[in-house]
């Protein structure tokens, strides 16, 4: 079902749209899929998607549930590995390279593509040592000055700093939900990836933890390529400049998110914004 | 001892007045139209049934557990003369050949002076008669119980009767009484042990069973003499059983970690599904078949390869070293506890295993989404998760490796040494309790009662280790669900 | 809300892509080197298991053949008093005529007829005595009787005696391996199934020595346990689940269970030391005073069992019965408990199937005796399976340590069996909600 955005209670809903910087959809695409198809063992869940991803901006992934778009994101990041009965085939080009190719190895491609989830999974380590986890493993940084360093910035960009700067080492569940999401982003970015993925990252948290992570999002499009996966459309129209809507495991369309939102091509994507299915 | 002729015929009586019960009332209710009884037949005559059984069943249970010590304290009240001149020890012989020629087996072999023979068999008789006036008593008052109970009851039985209620009653007393069984056991294991240790303890005083280093369970040949000549310090075999038990924790922790590991991160399903349940057969084999092992094959294997070691070692620079590994025993602490190992790594493997599936999914997601290799993860994220749970499982492990009798008591052996050498020969806790009281000792010697000291000891150290891991367990439960 | 002066991201992208390739080869070294470990002590557990059972099958296989002698024996009248047979030495006439078959004789002292006799059971002359007794009439004829050979024989016979070693490091002779193969040749010596392992009961002769008394204590014994244990427990457990308040003593008394499930078997076997046998005077050794102990040992077991049994069944059942109108007792009886009943007969058969196994608790009530004949009754003294194991094993000789591992297959065989019938239980009425 569709989620209210703030502020509206009944009556049509009501998408408010931002404006667009310029960097939107024109600017060569980071991930570019063609054809993947998703088997969980004998079920399809994924029907020849084929999208462009373009840099330094936030990519909206909607639809109702159930209908591919997290197993779209998971194989981005190639998690789906980590399922036995999962099967993928076609092509998904990250600057070109297919990362589904032989030669890749999923824990270089997992540094350069990070991956948000829906519920804020900090490990059950302190603050420090969850955003530190990341670089410490890779070899990004060794050594007590390197890793605060690290540390510090990350936490900063994503906006936790002041919030933690004088308990790092308090365990990073300690936190509330909102801010359990910021650290994993911090975490996330610590490893100076190119592309975020995030799943629903929201649908846990408050309105206002919501508008901070929103707001946060906002800034790193400007850094990062950003995939997001919403079930609120609102919130896609909030923070996308492109915006894909998937159905039934099929992209129906994809396409500049103002256009998707006030003149869909499809008369399924038209249902969808207007609420007939949910 | 009741016969079975009794109890037949009041499980018999029992559902004739079920038969009545229901009788009576389908016979009232019918013709009542809307009127309809309140419980169906079968609860009147449940109820019926009941009043019947219950009490005289109870009669009958009392006379089979405490019958037995009536009958013998009526036959001891008084005695003959003859028998009245004996020490006590004699006498208590003496009155095992009466109950024993009573019951048709064969006595001791004691030859009996002339006048004590006649008693003997004069005592017997007075039991027999003792026994039988018993036996008829209980009979009669459960047949007057039980008739009692008829007559009480069958009149209740009307339409209006809430039979359901009643027999619903009666269902919650009983459902109330089983449970109370779990806890009159635990009552009777901490009383039982706690009152014969405490005699035992009016003997050896506790700082000196609990810190004595020397063990060496004598008792004096003659029965008036208390326990002057025995050593009853227990350290030794405080150190035997810590000793095989770290050797048994060397051998399970790892393998038993390392496979709960692996079943749990990497293994396919199919090779799940053949590895469990063959680790399933390793957790099931009888403790008594390892100490067959241990004492067989183990222990002969481990001696001959250390004596072989050590006579290539003789006349060497190790030459003390191959002088004392060419004559190590079969018994060493080495092999008990290695087996012990193999007995306990399904346990460790099993425990782990739910351990580290209730570690959530979502964190092994989120450290693999950074890059981390799926050893790393376990490493770094799943095991630090999942630790309090593993201390638990071993403090689990332990407390079975402490309390563990069988094949200690085939493999290691009976010399009591404080070492923590595993070549060396040692004794534990356990063994001690079973050589202690699978001999023909007379119950009430200090020997015997200290096997009790040594039960309660082991029972409060495995009670304190069992209460840790369970609380552990139970606060890690409740931070993953 | 971010400091805009730190530097941009991704500011050193190729840099740190050296670094992370770096590392990442000794990464994978250690991922690989992991997953051997795993796989390494998963082998060592299936490879003790191979080597623990395989040991027991190799050294008991041999007990289930045997080998037997026929031999036909001369009643002589002159040495049976038709009104005491007992008196008569029946093993030397069975000596007499088996020497006759070999065509020697015995010396004056007797030495060669006793050096044969180490090679016969005792049990033909038994056979002789029991058919003498019966018919008194055979006194004077010649009566064939069969028995096994002794146990030493019977080693030699299955090749497990060191021909080529020292006369004196050996237990047989070489005059009497002769005797043994001139036997052999005359056809007097006949192998078969040893059936006699299953129905003879413990004997001092290893060749006589059968589980059959064991196997019914242990029956008898399981019963009194079962018949105990499991009713007990499972009410004991639908109080608990179904019925108690949900307050401080019901959790003490949960706690309670737990903690009864891990004390050692040792500690109930002195509690019922303790209180059976020398409170309550229940006859020592019996099925009926071992059942009970295995009883106590086995309830928590069965509760904690039937209490997840309980718990797996959906509270949708409870409210719907609840709703026709049912009370509390009717819902759990009338339909809670027939559904938990599959997990609740799982656990129950588990529980049994591992007091079978258990035999420390029973060393202290006394069954460690030797008990010669088959139990009647449940008061009466026995022994079961797993004691058996026990005492056999700490016999020296070496006939008794095949037989000790054979009696160790029989019981496997029925813990295999109770285990596959739990197994098979759970699968079939299993449900999925």
């Amino acid at each position: 079902m569709l989620s209210q955005p703030e502020g509206s209670k009944d009556g049509p809903v009501h998408i408010e749209l931002r404006p667009q910087s310029a960097h939107a959809v024109d600017a060569p695409a980071k991930l570019r899929a063609r054809d993947v198809n998703v088997f969980y063992g004998d079920k399809q869940a994924l029907f020849d998607a084929s999208l462009d991803v373009p840099e330094k901006a936030v990519t909206a992934l909607i639809g109702p549930s159930g209908c591919g778009k997290s197993t779209f994101l998971r194989c981005i990041n190639r998690m789906n590995d980590t399922i036995a009965t999962a099967r993928v085939t076609g092509r998904i080009e990250l600057d070109g390279e297919d990362v589904n190719d032989r030669s890749i190895d999923p824990v270089l491609l997992r540094a350069r593509v990070g991956m948000v989830f829906q519920k804020p999974n900090p490990f059950p380590k302190s603050i420090f040592e969850n955003v530190a986890y990341g670089p410490r493993i890779h070899g990004i940084a060794t050594g007590k000055r390197e890793l605060e360093h690290v540390v510090e910035t990350s936490l900063k960009r994503a906006g936790l700093w002041n919030e933690v700067a004088d308990r790092l080492q308090a365990p990073g569940t300690s936190l509330s939900g909102g801010q359990q999401q910021r650290l994993v982003i911090a975490r996330a970015i610590a490893v100076n990836p190119e592309v975020i993925l995030m799943d629903e990252p929201c649908s846990a948290l408050d309105p206002i933890a919501t508008a901070r992570v929103e707001e946060l999002i906002d800034e790193l499009r400007e850094e990062y390529c950003i995939v997001i996966v919403t079930h609120s459309m609102a919130q896609a129209a909030r923070v996308s400049q492109k915006t894909a809507f998937f159905h039934l495991g099929k992209l129906i369309e994809s396409g500049n998110t103002d256009e998707i939102f006030t003149n869909p091509r499809d008369t399924r994507t038209q249902d969808y914004i207007t609420g007939r299915f949910g | 001892m009741i016969s079975w002729a009794v109890l037949a015929a009041l499980v018999l009586f029992s559902a004739v007045t079920y038969a009545l019960g229901r009788r009576k009332l389908t016979a009232q209710a019918a013709g009542q139209g809307r009127d309809r009884a309140h419980s169906r037949p079968g609860y009147h005559g449940a109820y019926v049934m009941l009043w019947v059984a219950v009490p005289a069943a109870a009669v009958l249970l009392l006379h089979g557990a405490f019958g037995g010590r009536i009958a013998a304290a009526a036959v001891q009240a008084e005695k003959p003369a003859a028998v009245a001149a004996l020490t006590p020890q004699q006498r208590m012989v003496f009155y095992d050949d009466v109950q024993s020629t009573v019951v048709g087996r064969t006595p001791s072999e004691i030859i009996y002076a002339p006048d004590v023979r006649e008693a003997l068999d004069a005592e017997a008789r007075e039991a027999v008669r003792i026994e039988m006036g018993l036996r008829l008593a209980a009979v009669a008052a459960a047949l007057v119980l039980a008739v009692a109970g008829f007559v009480f009851s069958y009149r209740r039985v009307r339409p209006e009767f809430r039979a359901r209620q009643h027999v619903e009653g009666w269902t919650a007393v009983l459902l109330f009484a089983c449970s109370a069984a779990a806890i009159l056991t635990t009552v009777g294991i901490v009383a039982s042990l706690a009152f014969e240790s405490f005699r035992f303890f009016q003997a050896v005083p506790p700082h000196q069973f609990l810190f004595g280093l020397d063990w060496d369970p004598q008792i004096a040949m003659r029965s008036d003499q208390f326990a002057t000549s025995g050593a009853f310090g227990a350290v030794p075999l405080f150190v035997g059983t810590f000793l095989i038990m770290l050797i048994a924790m060397v051998v399970a922790a790892p393998i038993g970690l390392l496979s709960a590991i692996y079943l749990a991160e990497y293994a396919s399903r199919p090779t799940r599904a053949v590895v469990k349940p063959l680790l399933e057969v390793l957790a099931g084999v009888p403790t008594v078949v390892y100490g067959f092992f241990a004492a067989l094959t183990v222990g002969p294997l481990f001696r001959s390869t250390f004596n072989a070691i050590g006579a290539q070692l003789l006349g060497g620079p190790f030459h003390e070293l191959g002088l004392y590994l060419s004559q190590v025993q079969n018994q060493m602490a080495l092999v008990a506890g290695a087996v012990m190992g193999i007995m306990l790594i399904p346990f460790v493997s099993s425990l782990s295993d739910d351990i580290i599936n209730a570690v959530p999914q979502s964190l092994r997601d989120g450290s693999l989404a950074m890059g981390a290799t799926p050893s790393e993860t376990i490493k770094k994220v799943v095991m630090p998760a999942a630790l309090p749970g593993i201390v638990a499982a071993l403090l689990l492990a332990v407390s079975r490796a402490i309390g563990e009798t069988m094949i200690v008591t085939m493999a290691a052996g009976l010399q009591a040494k404080t070492t923590l050498n595993p070549l060396d020969t040692v004794t534990t806790v356990t063994v001690q309790i079973v050589t202690l009281l699978t001999g023909d000792q007379e119950f009430d010697s200090p020997k015997t009662l200290s096997a009790f000291g040594l039960g309660l000891t082991l029972f409060v150290i495995t009670l304190i280790l069992n209460v840790i891991a369970l609380r552990i367990v139970q606060k890690y439960r409740e931070q993953y669900d | 809300m971010t400091d805009a002066a730190l530097p941009p991201a991704g500011a050193q992208p190729a840099l740190q892509r050296s670094a992370i390739e770096a590392r990442l080869k000794a990464r994978r070294a250690r991922e690989a080197r992991f997953r051997w470990y795993g796989r390494l002590a998963i082998t060592a557990a299936l490879l003790f298991l191979a080597v623990l059972l395989g040991r027991i099958v190799s050294q008991g296989y041999t007990t289930f053949v045997d080998y037997r002698m026929s031999v036909p024996v001369y009643l002589d009248p002159a040495r049976i008093d038709p009104t005491d047979p007992t008196g008569a030495n029946y093993d030397l006439m069975v000596a007499d005529a088996v020497l006759a078959k070999l065509g020697e004789t015995d010396d004056a002292l007797g030495t060669t007829s006793g050096k044969l006799m180490a090679l016969l059971s005792t049990d033909l002359g038994f056979q002789l005595l029991d058919k003498v007794r019966a018919d008194p009439r055979l006194i004077g004829q010649t009566v064939t009787v069969t028995g096994p050979v002794r146990a030493d024989a019977s080693l030699y016979f299955k090749g497990l005696v060191d021909a080529s070693a020292a006369e004196t490091d050996r237990k047989l002779d070489d005059r009497q391996i002769a005797w043994l193969e001139k036997l052999r040749s005359l056809g007097m010596v006949s192998s078969g199934f040893n059936t006699s392992f299953l129905t003879r009961s413990d004997s001092t002769e290893p060749e006589q020595a059968g589980v059959l008394g064991a196997v019914v204590g242990s029956a008898l014994m399981l019963l009194v346990t079962g018949l105990l244990s499991v009713p007990i427990g499972v009410l004991a457990a639908v109080y608990l689940e179904e019925f108690a308040p949900k307050n401080r003593w019901t959790s003490i008394i949960e706690v309670n269970i737990n903690n009864l499930a891990a004390v050692p078997s040792i500690v109930y076997g002195l509690l019922g030391l303790a209180v059976f046998i020398n409170w309550l005077a229940v006859p020592r050794s019996s099925p009926l005073v071992g059942g009970l102990v295995l009883a106590l040992m086995s309830l928590p077991t069965v509760i904690i069992a039937t209490r997840s049994a309980l718990k797996a069944v959906p509270p949708s059942i409870r409210e719907a019965a609840l709703g026709v109108g049912a009370s509390r007792t009717q819902t759990v009886f009338h339909h809670v408990l027939p559904l938990a009943m599959p997990g609740v007969m799982t656990g129950a058969i588990l529980s049994l199937a591992h007091a079978l196994g258990e035999t420390a608790p029973l060393l202290m009530v006394g069954m460690v005796s030797f008990v010669p004949g088959v139990p009647a009754g449940f008061t009466e003294s026995a022994t079961v399976l797993p004691v058996q194991v026990f005492i056999w094993e700490n016999a020296s000789e070496r006939a008794f340590h095949e037989r000790t591992a054979a009696a160790i297959m029989v019981l496997l065989v029925f813990m295999i069996v109770m285990n596959l019938a739990a197994i098979l239980l759970r699968r079939r009425f299993e449900r999925r909600w």
